[in-house]
């Protein structure tokens, strides 16, 4: 039997992916709340027309913005419209990726389809491979050795938390990743969750995301400017990543690993109407892991009903903050340190660390 | 060779609906269509073996509540990732009020 041992290993091949099958933390069955069925099915229920006008604001937010630092490049008034587009390019298309991929978004799966390459194009994931990695993510979330999607190991390396703001080790990895792919292959840990099938999708795909940036790259260079540069490809995926990862910290860093109960590895935050736009509700990110089938517009109810059965929310991103920077401080000398939180006496723990 | 059981009766599930029902050591998911007509598949999803009685049905989509994965309930195809392998669908016919499936 694989003993725990600090520090973990995250590969998705190692010695702690052996562990979390013999303690039965692979595919397990999860706490859920007990919310009635027929409840369930109004949230569940799909529709069109948010995404919709949160698509239009959107891409009217892309022009406005995109249009206004192009116009004023390259003096100095073109920089706050260029933060801006960034934060768009940047950062909400992790919310729009995320979403799509779900396929909740929007009622209409071609709907989602667009908006979801779109997105993924932006935040340099690519969509196959993101589409299985997140599938992961769902189903042994924050289980060491499974879930490729842990965005803070432990221990903390502080330098590297930094530098996601800035999107350096996911923009580097995602160029190595296209690379390999373009030639046709995939990772052993891809391999784990990419299906044979998939894989062709996974090359192609590589292949047009890599002649399209080549072309953004030309086409600069033939003008004699960046500009080009600075609205499409890594650059602007990097300058406006760090809104995203603001919001995407909060989700599960510091909390415990290996725990079969969302409500004790995820955090639900409330946030202010901007961010919740750029992040389009994910700031409710218990509820979205317990019932991911409810869409990025209901979870503001899901979230009332589920309340019972949760530890209080943190009533700011300050707040989360105020838990999260010490506790992956801590976690850089006690990797078996976490973040634990207090279960309604109604709903107890069904698993624990 | 048919094996008819009885599953539930016709009103126990609301239109556009699934509702499971488990016989003989093996699950299974009835469905009502929007046009008012009953089909049954495996109740486990294919990809995870998780029940789609917890699912939402639009039209004649199943879809799983685990990773969104759907299915057409009425012959079991799998609609894309990360569902890939179809589902098992079942004979279903409606009786005197009684939906039953051919379990055979
Ligand atoms: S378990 Fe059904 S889609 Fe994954």
């Amino acid at each position: 039997m694989t003993e725990l041992t600090y520090p973990r290993d995250y590969s998705l091949t190692g010695r702690d992916s052996r562990y979390a099958e013999e303690h039965h933390l692979v595919s397990a069955q999860w706490y859920q709340a007990p919310i009635p069925r027929k409840r369930m099915k109004e949230l569940m229920q799909r529709s069109n027309g948010p995404a919709i006008r949160d698509t239009i604001i959107w891409f009217a937010a892309f022009a406005i913005t995109g249009g206004l630092a192009a116009w004023f490049w390259p003096s100095l008034w073109s920089i706050p419209f260029f933060l801006a587009y960034g934060v768009l390019y940047g950062s909400s298309s992790d919310s729009r990726w995320h979403e799509c991929s779900h396929g909740t978004a929007f009622k209409t799966p071609w709907m989602n389809d667009v908006i979801y390459h779109l997105a993924c194009f932006m935040i340099m994931r690519e969509p196959t491979v993101w589409r299985w990695s997140h599938t992961r993510h769902h189903t042994d979330t924050l289980v060491v050795g499974r879930d490729p999607e842990i965005a803070v190991m432990r221990p903390t390396v502080v330098l590297k938390v930094i530098s996601m703001f800035f999107a350096i080790p996911q923009v580097w990895g995602a160029i190595k990743s296209l690379l390999l792919h373009a030639a046709g292959r995939v990772t052993e840990a891809e391999a784990t969750f990419i299906p044979e099938s998939e894989r062709a999708k996974v090359y192609m795909t590589a292949r047009i995301w890599l002649v399209i940036h080549l072309a953004v790259i030309a086409y600069a260079v033939s003008i004699g400017s960046i500009l080009p540069m600075l609205l499409v490809g890594p650059l602007p995926t990097m300058y406006g990543a760090w809104v995203h990862v603001l919001t995407g910290l909060t989700q599960h860093a510091g909390m415990p690993e290996d725990v079969l109960d969302h409500r004790l590895n995820c955090r639900t935050v409330y946030m202010n109407p901007v961010l919740r736009f750029i992040y389009w509700n994910m700031n409710y990110h218990v509820e979205h892991h317990m019932f991911p089938m409810v869409p990025y517009h209901q979870l503001p109810k899901l979230h009332e009903e589920m309340k019972p059965y949760c530890p209080a929310p943190y009533p700011s991103t300050w707040a989360a903050y105020a838990e999260i920077i010490p506790a992956v401080i801590r976690q850089i000398r006690e990797p078996g340190w976490f973040v634990q939180r207090q279960l309604p006496a109604v709903a107890p723990a069904k698993a624990a660390e | 060779m048919a094996q008819w059981i009885e599953a539930c009766g016709k009103d126990d599930i609301d239109e556009e609906d699934v509702m499971r029902f488990d016989h003989g050591g093996k699950t299974y998911a009835i469905y009502r269509s929007p046009d008012d007509k009953f089909y049954a598949t495996d109740g486990l999803c294919t990809h995870e073996k998780i029940h789609l009685a917890d699912g939402l049905v639009m039209d004649n989509i199943i879809e799983c509540p685990k990773h969104n994965g759907r299915f057409d309930y009425r012959t079991g195809e799998a609609k894309g990732a990360p569902v890939c392998i179809n589902l098992k669908t079942y004979p279903v016919k409606v009786d005197g009020g009684k939906v039953l499936i051919d379990v055979g």
